[in-house]
């Protein structure tokens, strides 16, 4: 874990925010757009440390709630709810079996969104919702299941790509070098 | 079980997430548009990858098409050219006449063209951000349209960008009136399934409403001016047990593929 890996997260969060808001397609064809922060989330719980979790959900809730109607600050704590949770148990996750991060990602995508209207709604607010949000609820947690092993991937590569590589162990030992002719 | 570690990161979230979502209202807004500006880089590519595709476009269509467009669009020209002579017209004489009668005078209605260029990422609301903001004399309330009918209206303002809230979100309420009786509701949220029908309650219960009747603005509220075009009624019934009645309407501006709209300047 670096700082560079922290940089990597928090720059993928405004790209996954800035796509959810520019690019409408999934929202044309399936009545809902996805939300990549709870997998970009399910990621940082299981490969960060919580320091980075913190950062994530602040960050990350906040570029959310500047380009919503939602008031700011309120993706914020169901965001870190989702990755604590995750963080709390992540020793017993097999984090690196494609399974399992799709199971979280489904998962984290579906109490996300849900924690989220329950704080709208404790907070006085009126979002839509009706028959038809669980439409929605389900295409982002299929959504988000679907985005969790490719974001795994996408980091693995960049980190391969940017990271230092690790000093490869070399078979020469001195100890064991064979010394010809006479010393 | 909980470290140290965790009760710290846990109060500090809340920490952060308690005293942003307790800020002023002047304060939220003034922090959304800081942190919304982080995302001015990203806009750059993304029109300029916008304008480079249509460019390519441009130059793919072949000329006899482009003549033919421009035919059509001439014609279509003159028409609007001179129905707008005639409109300037009887503009006059309604403006000769309301002096006669002593009544206030109308203004002309003054419009400036935005393009749409984020929509809200939330499921739960229906907002677009528009990239026109108070350097360009929008405020709050203004009525937004495009030439099918009424969009929604300008929930805030920023220096470059506005956030418009569009019907059929819960913070969209138009006082809105049947154009064949008269009869006046409020148009509010739409159902989840079909974005393009959204409700008309209060009604009253003995409308005589049928299919394809027309829906405009009443100018009841003094938001919106009387007379916008909001859609059609596709269907009623009554409701709050037959006390009052309520109407579909099928919206004639489509909501879910709008990149360009009209600010209706008061």
């Amino acid at each position: 874990m670096t700082a560079l890996h922290t940089i990597l997260v928090l720059l993928a969060a405004i790209l996954a925010v800035f796509w959810e808001a520019a690019f409408p397609g999934l929202r044309h064809w399936l009545g809902a757009q996805v939300d990549l922060l709870p997998a970009l989330m399910v990621y940082a719980a299981l490969k960060t440390n919580l320091t980075t979790i913190a950062l994530l959900s602040i960050w990350s809730g906040l570029l959310f709630d500047s380009l919503s109607a939602n008031p700011l600050g309120t993706t914020v704590l169901p965001l870190f709810m989702v990755g604590f949770l995750v963080y709390f148990r992540r020793d017993l996750i097999l984090r690196d079996q494609p399974f399992a991060q799709v199971v979280l990602g489904f998962g984290a995508s579906a109490l996300a969104p849900l924690l989220t209207v329950l704080l709208l709604l404790t907070g006085g607010y009126e979002p839509m919702l009706g028959w038809g949000s669980l439409w929605q609820w389900l295409v982002m947690s299929v959504g988000g299941a679907v985005a969790t092993p490719v974001l795994f991937f996408m980091f693995n590569w960049l980190r391969h790509a940017l990271g230092y590589k690790p000093v490869t162990q070399t078979s020469f030992r001195p100890d064991r070098e064979i010394r010809r002719g006479r010393s | 079980m909980f470290k140290r570690p965790h009760y710290i990161a846990v109060g500090l979230v809340a920490l952060v997430a308690l005293l942003v979502l307790n800020l002023p209202g002047r304060a939220t807004s003034r922090l959304k548009l800081a942190i919304g500006s982080l995302f001015l880089p990203l806009f750059g590519l993304a029109s300029g990858a916008h304008q480079a595709a249509n460019k390519t476009g441009d130059a793919l269509l072949p000329r006899s098409e482009l003549v033919r467009q421009i035919e059509t669009l001439r014609r279509e020209n003159q028409q609007l050219h001179l129905q707008v002579m005639q409109a300037a017209e009887i503009f006059k004489e309604n403006n000769r006449l309301r002096d006669y009668y002593g009544w206030q005078r109308l203004q002309p209605w003054k419009f400036k063209l935005a393009h749409v260029v984020l929509r809200d990422p939330a499921n739960w609301w229906r907002t677009v951000q528009i990239d026109l903001g108070s350097r360009d004399g929008l405020r709050k309330d203004l009525p937004v349209l495009t030439t099918n009918g009424l969009v929604g209206r300008i929930e805030s303002v920023s220096y470059a960008r506005s956030q418009v809230v569009l019907l059929g979100d819960p913070n969209c309420k138009v006082s809105a009136m049947v154009e064949a009786t008269g009869d006046t509701g409020i148009i509010s949220a739409s159902g989840l399934f079909d974005g393009s029908v959204v409700e008309m309650s209060y009604l009253v219960h003995n409308a005589n409403l049928k299919p394809g009747q027309r829906v405009v603005t009443s100018g009841l509220g003094g938001l919106f001016p009387k007379g916008i075009l909001i859609g059609e009624i596709v269907d009623s019934q009554p409701e709050e047990f037959g006390l009052t009645t309520q109407a579909d309407v099928k919206l004639s501006a489509p909501l879910g593929g709008i990149e360009e709209v009209w600010v209706w300047l008061q």
